[in-house]
């Protein structure tokens, strides 16, 4: 595959480190968390599970061999066909509604 | 038809025309006692336990493609038990006893190999890892050998012992361990199903599980609604998709593994060797092919087919552990859909919908547990509970902490 | 072995004509024979050229077989080339350009070619149909491994692998252009022409050594002049077009995704040996805005009875061993055919002195124009014809024809029999991505369906198999990919061409030959009708089933002849349309690939980087010995004369415990961190709170991952209010830095810190032991204070040293003793391991190892690989404590889930042996000691051991259920595998110092 890197142009994926589904969001960390208790479902969400979709998936890869910045990859797992790539950082910016 | 050397016999004698079909091919009655989705090697031994030892028979198989067109038939072909924790090994062990009784028991010669498995390791840490294991497999009755680097030569004496990057410094042996015919497992088990009433219904995809007050009620499929009590899913790389049809999300990626098999040569590896330190295992078929493989391509994908750089770092292994492979050359690639769970153990359980039972999170090591993953996951469905050998693979784990986790990197499916 | 001779002259060769060097002869030997050919021929037209008819044995029957093809769907002329470490098996003798001294050796066969006694098999045969293997050898159960299986698995396996490691080199490489070109037959020449007439940047691959695919093999004529001289004057055009590269020898194997091919250049394939620093094969990567696939199309066998005796062989190869080649195959030929392209293989034949003797054309209609060349050949033409069984063994004797179904058989005597029966596009690399080919009644193939994204089919490939077609969409398909690329062109004149007339019928295979014999639709598997005929019975009839129960495409050809008549058959017996019965799926390579090209330079000790630290150099003047850390070597133990690594780690141990020593810890990832919110961010990455450590302080840290297990740990110095040094494991230095990345980049963007990595700037070593403050004095510049009161333990300074290196120094131990690291930029770092070893020889400084420092480590009961093995809680470490609930960190609430925080779970412990003498080993596990070794009584295991010279025995570190609270009590440590079951006592995990007042002292 190739991966448009917005900083570097586009590149072979074997200079990229996948991590996973981008759509996961990390809860409130200071949630009340109760020793002995099971794991709460906004935790399992971000953690454990995943639509894992035949289709667009919205993914997080690390330039790791490029310039090192984490990016959010559209990329149809049927076809690996990709859409497109963005910063993760000024996607998360945006996400969390602070400036970038 | 029982097969036998009568039967062979008189059919050579004949010419060969009146085999019978290994299976019918029957149209989907408007409902079962049980329906298994998916027609893989899981999916079909679980019918055939279901009818052997539970005496449930009114049973359908329904299968999108062909009989055996998931990764039964695209594994490197490994049975083997040598696994690390408690969870995991009496089930492990279970499959490889059932293996051992197969062909008897299915009447199919599935070429059930027992040549042995030897996993080389290469420093003091992995050393003593593969000591902890194989400890644990004796603890359970489990045979298991430590041999160093002069045990493992008389083994494989084509191994790289000389300038290898990752020194041979000895490896744990399972003799035990060995291939299967991975194409026959499917068939065998389709065969024997079939014989004892379950109906194989191949090109039937399921669009849709119908539920109603938590309770499943059957499966929508592309000819037509099929009504079930009971229904059963084996879908592997598909389990997330069709698990969303009831609604369920589950702890699970689906990967891609690619799998390779050289051009055949005469007798060359005698056991199948697992290489630690480079990813990579390998074994010879029966017809000669060298039979081979590595890590996954490490991202989403639904495709069944992987890409160049994983291609290239099998290949670099497989000279690397043995520079005599060089100039023998890979006849084909492919690549299998793994149902790659966040611990690296797989699901056999009951789900939060009454009559609805769920068996996946294989990862790339479903097919040695083809037997006892479809005893289990036949005894859960008929008693509607759990057995003993599949108690730890439970779907709550993950909210639980009672991971199975033999690699321990974590939540992170592209590891294990 | 043979006796040398010399070669006679070729028997078969024709006197002018072809493509081939007459004024240059090649020696090379088969099956010991010597022989002699040219310049330009294949090991297969050398064959041909010297009359040598049988030259393989089938896989199951071992059955004679002689060449059925001149190009790379050759399913029987397989061979071992060369020998020894170089032995090639399974080489298809129609792919090896020849070269001097060239040997091949006949495979799968004993003792001889002629002579094969596993043709017993042939006996056999009515018992070895489709599918036997699953219905046999299962009695009794036990015979399956002991005597069925060796059996099977000797007689099977077609060529011997080679002897020994490959001597030759192999290279990967990466290309980029605009236009990829698959193939140089007229289509592919005319694409690369007009893509680069544009400017773009164009690969043209060819698998063969001449360009112009069948330009070479037919009589045809492009603008007036024979189509080879036109072939050739294309080539010349290309190559002085700069932007053109022409890879001769190049198969492309695969399609990948965006644009990606594999493809392998056999660089000296076509000679002995590669030349000095030549690779013998290169394996490309080629990434092309664009593609056009011209990869032309293969021919179709007719399956009839006994069509695989040697010579009965395809039309197109016949016409293309004696146009290209100047190779008589035989003297009296029949012709097969379907169609028109029978009167040009007979016209073909016929010029080249072979006596056609008959045309066998399935056609109902007599076919004019063929009447005009049976008559013009003075050869009988027998229109609604097909050959109906073939005779002979060694080579084809004679050949019945008669209609098809069966009457009107005549014998006709003859040593060749050519067959024609349509093309089969070679759709292959069309369908990698999964693209499905598509049925064409009108064609009788499968034509390309969904391309790959960016590729383009031309000629015979996309079913355009007339001459004309093919230059012509060459020509379109070529502009029009550069055009998509980017660049702009005009549309070129096509040349003038033969036109061929390409009328005719396919044959479809009967499940049983009406002529009697066996009849093959995969030659190289031994696939015949009947066994398509059995799955089918069996119900074995989707394509992948019947391919899978059969064998059928499964051989080294991968079913370039056979799969059309094994699916056709298939489909005619389910009363289908090959079209509604789908074709299997196409899988790279598309021919086979040396697994060494694909491997290229990472093999040996080049398999995988090795890293060596800043002083490696330094350590191996030392003399010590290297073990693996992941990618690392690092000194295990640096040995005195007569020393094993015991008695070197006891001495290095005891040196450091009363005096002082030193070891290269750069190993360990060092992760800098600044910003405003440094501190902030440390507190979530780490399970305990950074934010409250001074400057020049330094701090343990203990890392979660978010499932809450213990991911790493190390130490956190702060360097400045807002800068802070991090430290990792050896093993997570990589995951560290990356999980830091996200966190910043992904969870908290907002927090203003970077992070960057500074394993490989600096050089760190331990100073350990009570002298240590000894020797960094001496080795400090003047007027740096080292005091305990300036740096008490676990202090952080900048330090100069020896004489302006700027160095930093921390004190802290993980011997126990009074220790520090000291760090200095990395090219320092072999010059500080010497100038410690020389300021320090008075002090009785030792250079230890990582044996040594585990053993101190143990000795501590600090936690490493084995106690982090991922699988760990904070609490399991006994470090539960540490983490803060006051705070977001990463973990913090998983790590509360019910089985993390079970009572129950295995938890850190120190154990000594009872018996001085016993050794105890990791990965034993506890059992009581009354208790059978059974998993039930699975108390946990070994983690970590080492042999303390204060304890005077082995001691170590464990997980154990009730662990901590069962010290003072016996377990045993049971080693099944190693045959060790030793009595240990329970004890804290620490066994020097526990107060520490050694490393604050």
């Amino acid at each position: 595959m190739r991966i448009p890197c917005p900083h570097c142009g586009e590149r072979g994926h074997e200079e990229f480190l996948y991590l996973g589904d981008a759509g996961v969001r990390r809860p409130d960390g200071m949630a009340e968390a109760k020793a002995g208790e099971p794991a709460s479902r906004p935790w399992m969400d971000y953690v454990y599970l995943r639509p894992n979709p035949a289709g667009v998936h919205r993914e997080l890869w690390q330039h790791v061999h490029g310039c090192r910045a984490w990016l959010v990859v559209t990329r149809d797992t049927r076809t690996h066909a990709i859409s497109g790539a963005e910063d993760a950082r000024t996607v998360a910016l945006a996400r969390d509604g602070a400036p970038a | 038809m029982r097969y036998s050397i009568f039967s062979l016999l008189s059919e050579a004698l004949r010419g060969n025309t009146g085999w019978q079909p290994a299976w019918r091919d029957p149209e989907p009655k408007a409902s079962y006692d049980a329906i298994i989705v998916g027609g893989g090697g899981h999916g079909l031994s679980t019918a055939y336990y279901l009818a052997k030892e539970h005496g449930l028979t009114n049973v359908a198989v329904v299968e999108k493609g062909y009989l055996g067109s998931g990764n039964v038939g695209r594994n490197t072909t490994i049975i083997r038990s040598n696994y690390l924790l408690p969870g995991n090994i009496p089930f492990y062990e279970h499959s490889l006893k059932l293996w051992e009784g197969l062909e008897q028991d299915i009447n199919y010669n599935a070429m059930v190999s027992q040549r042995g498995v030897l996993h080389l390791f290469e420093s003091d840490g992995t050393r003593d890892a593969a000591a902890r294991r194989g400890n644990a497999m004796r603890l359970e009755g489990v045979d298991a050998e430590l041999l160093d680097r002069e045990g493992v030569r008389r083994l494989a004496p084509m191994l790289d012992f000389d300038s290898a990057r990752f020194p041979v410094m000895g490896g744990l042996w399972q003799p035990r361990g060995g291939t299967v015919r991975h194409d026959a497992v499917a068939w065998g088990y389709a065969r024997a199903a079939d014989r004892r009433g379950v109906d194989l219904i191949q090109n039937c995809e399921v669009t849709g599980i119908r539920v109603e007050n938590g309770r499943v009620l059957g499966v929508e499929t592309t000819r037509g609604f099929i009504g079930a009590p009971k229904v059963g899913l084996a879908c592997a790389g598909n389990s997330s998709r069709v698990a969303a049809m009831a609604g369920l999300q589950l702890p699970i990626e689906s990967h891609v593994l690619q799998a390779f098999v050289s051009e055949g040569v005469k007798p060359l590896v005698d056991q199948v060797i697992i290489f630690g330190a480079g990813h990579f295992y390998i074994s010879q078929s029966d017809k000669g092919g060298l039979v081979f493989g590595g890590d996954i391509d490490r991202y989403n994908s639904y495709a069944q087919r992987g890409n160049l750089p994983v291609i290239h770092e099998v290949m670099e292994a497989a000279v690397a552990l043995m520079p005599s492979v060089s100039r023998l050359r890979v006849l084909r690639q492919w690549g299998g859909i793994m149902d790659m769970s966040m611990d690296g153990s797989p699901i056999i359980d009951k789900t939060p919908i009454a009559g609805l039972y769920i068996n996946c999170g294989w990862c790339i090591g479903g097919f040695k547990a083809t037997p006892a993953s479809g005893w289990c996951f036949a005894h859960t469905i008929a008693r509607d509970e759990p057995h003993r050998l599949n108690a730890a693979y439970r779907l709550d784990r993950f909210a639980t902490g009672d991971l199975i986790d033999e690699a321990g990197t974590g939540a992170t499916p592209n590891l294990h | 072995m043979t006796t040398p001779q010399r070669p006679l002259p070729a028997s078969h060769r024709l006197s002018a004509g072809g493509l081939i060097d007459r004024s240059a002869r090649v020696a090379f030997r088969f099956d010991g024979i010597a022989y002699e050919g040219h310049p330009g021929d294949t090991l297969a037209s050398a064959l041909v050229a010297n009359g040598v008819r049988l030259v393989g044995r089938s896989f199951k029957y071992h059955r004679p077989r002689g060449l059925l093809a001149a190009g790379p769907e050759e399913p029987n002329g397989l061979v071992e080339l060369r020998d020894g470490a170089r032995r090639e098996p399974n080489t298809r003798a129609t792919a090896v350009e020849l070269f001097d001294g060239l040997t091949a050796t006949s495979q799968n066969r004993w003792p001889s070619l002629r002579l094969d006694l596993l043709g017993i098999n042939q006996i056999a045969a009515p018992l070895l149909g489709a599918g036997f293997y699953y219905k046999t050898f299962m009695w009794p159960a036990a015979f399956w491994e002991k005597l069925y299986e060796p059996l099977i698995r000797r007689a099977a396996g077609l060529g011997r692998a080679p002897i020994g490691p490959d001597p030759d080199r192999y290279e990967t490489a990466t290309a980029h252009c605009d236009v990829l070109v698959v193939g140089s037959g007229p289509a592919g020449l005319m694409a690369a022409l007009t893509a680069g007439r544009t400017g773009a940047r164009v690969i043209l691959a060819e698998d063969d050594f001449v360009l112009g695919g069948r330009l070479l093999a037919d009589d045809l004529e492009i603008e007036g002049r024979p189509a080879r001289d036109w072939a050739g004057a294309m080539q010349a055009k290309l190559e002085a077009m700069p932007e053109v590269r022409i890879l001769r020898r190049t198969t492309v194997f695969g399609v990948f995704d965006h644009g990606s091919y594999g493809a392998v250049e056999r660089v000296a394939d076509h000679v002995g040996q590669p030349g000095p620093h030549q690779p013998r094969q290169r394996a490309w990567q080629i990434v092309a805005k664009r593609s056009v696939l011209c990869a032309g199309a293969l021919e179709r066998p007719i399956v009839f009875g006994d069509n695989d005796r040697p010579n009965v062989m395809l039309a197109g190869a016949a016409r293309s061993y004696v146009n290209r080649f100047a190779a008589r195959p035989g003297d009296r030929a029949v012709v097969a055919t379907t169609g028109e392209d029978g009167g040009r293989t007979a016209l073909a034949l016929q010029r080249a002195g072979i006596n056609v003797i008959a045309i066998a054309d399935a056609r109902a209609e007599v076919s004019r124009s063929l009447q005009v060349i049976a008559d013009h050949a003075g050869t009988r033409l027998l229109a609604g014809s097909v050959p109906l069984r073939a005779h002979g063994h060694g080579c084809v004797q004679a050949v019945d024809l008669g209609r098809p179904d069966g009457s009107g058989r005549q014998t006709f005597d003859c040593d060749l029999v050519v067959m024609s029966n349509g093309w089969v596009p070679t759709v292959h690399l069309t369908s990698h991505l999964g693209g499905k080919p598509a049925w064409d009644a009108m064609a009788g193939a499968f034509l390309p369906g969904t391309l790959p994204p960016g590729m383009a089919v031309a000629g015979a490939a996309a079913g355009r198999l007339s001459l004309d077609e093919c230059l012509t969409s060459g020509a379109f398909a070529g502009l029009e990919a550069a055009t998509a690329a980017g660049f702009d062109g005009t549309a070129v004149e096509v040349p003038r061409a033969t036109r061929e007339d390409q009328d005719r019928v396919a044959l479809v295979p009967t499940p049983k030959p009406v002529g009697g014999g066996k009849a093959f639709i995969d030659f190289q598997n031994d696939v015949t009708s009947a066994d398509i005929a059995i799955a089918h019975r069996e119900a074995f009839r989707s394509v992948e089933h019947l391919k899978r129960y059969t064998t059928l495409g499964m051989a080294t050809d991968q079913g370039k002849t056979s799969n059309l008549n094994g699916l056709a058959l298939m489909a005619a017996l389910s009363g289908k349309t090959p079209g509604e019965a789908g074709t299997t799926t196409f899988r790279p390579p598309y021919t086979p690939v040396a697994i060494g090209a694909l491997a290229g330079v990472h093999t040996g000790k080049a398999f995988k980087p090795t890293r060596l630290t800043p002083a490696h150099g330094w350590a191996r003047e030392q003399g010590a010995v290297f073990v693996e850390v992941g990618p690392w070597l690092r000194a295990g133990w640096f040995p005195k004369a007569g020393e094993d690594w015991l008695a070197a780690c006891n001495r290095e141990v005891a040196a450091v415990r009363a005096g002082v020593g030193i070891c290269d810890v750069s190993t360990l990832g060092k992760i800098d961190v600044q910003g405003p919110d440094a501190a902030l961010f440390l507190d979530r990455i780490y399970a305990n709170t950074v934010s409250t450590l001074p400057v020049g302080k330094v701090r343990y840290g203990l890392m979660l991952r978010e499932d809450g297990f213990v991911f790493d740990d190390g130490t956190v110095a702060r360097l400045g209010p807002e800068h802070f040094l991090v430290t990792t494991t050896t093993a997570n230095a990589a995951a560290v830095l990356g999980h830091m990345e996200h966190a910043l980049q992904w969870t908290w963007p907002t927090l203003d810190v970077t992070v960057v990595s500074a394993t490989e700037q600096w050089a760190q070593f331990a100073v350990a032991g009570p002298r240590s403050r000894q020797l960094v004095a001496r080795l400090a510049d003047p007027g740096q204070d080292v005091s305990n009161e300036a740096l008490p333990f676990m202090g952080a300074m900048p330090l100069s040293l020896l004489g302006g290196v700027p160095g930093r120094l921390f004190r802290i131990s993980f011997s126990g003793e009074l220790a520090y690291e000291l760090g200095v930029p990395s090219s320092w770092g072999d010059a500080l391991a010497r100038a410690l070893m020389g300021a320090g020889r008075d002090l009785g400084v030792v250079a230890y190892g990582l044996e040594a420092m585990n053993v101190m480590r143990v000795e501590k009961g600090h936690p490493a690989g084995g106690e982090l093995n991922g699988q760990t809680t904070a609490a399991d470490l006994g470090m539960g404590r540490l983490v803060s609930p006051k705070k977001d960190c990463v973990g913090r609430v998983m790590a509360t889930r019910p089985a993390l925080v079970d009572p129950q779970r295995p938890a850190l412990v120190g154990f000594r042996a009872v018996d001085a003498k016993d050794t105890v080993t990791a990965g034993a596990h506890f059992i009581d000691v009354d208790a059978p070794a059974t998993t039930a009584n699975d108390l946990g295991h070994v983690t970590s051991v080492a042999y303390s010279q204060g304890e005077g025995r082995w001691i170590g570190l464990g997980l154990m259920k009730d662990g901590p609270r069962r010290h003072g009590q016996r377990v045993r440590a049971w080693d099944g595998v190693r045959g060790r079951d030793v009595l240990v006592e329970l004890c804290p995990p620490c066994f020097v110092d526990p107060a520490g007042d050694r490393m604050r002292g």
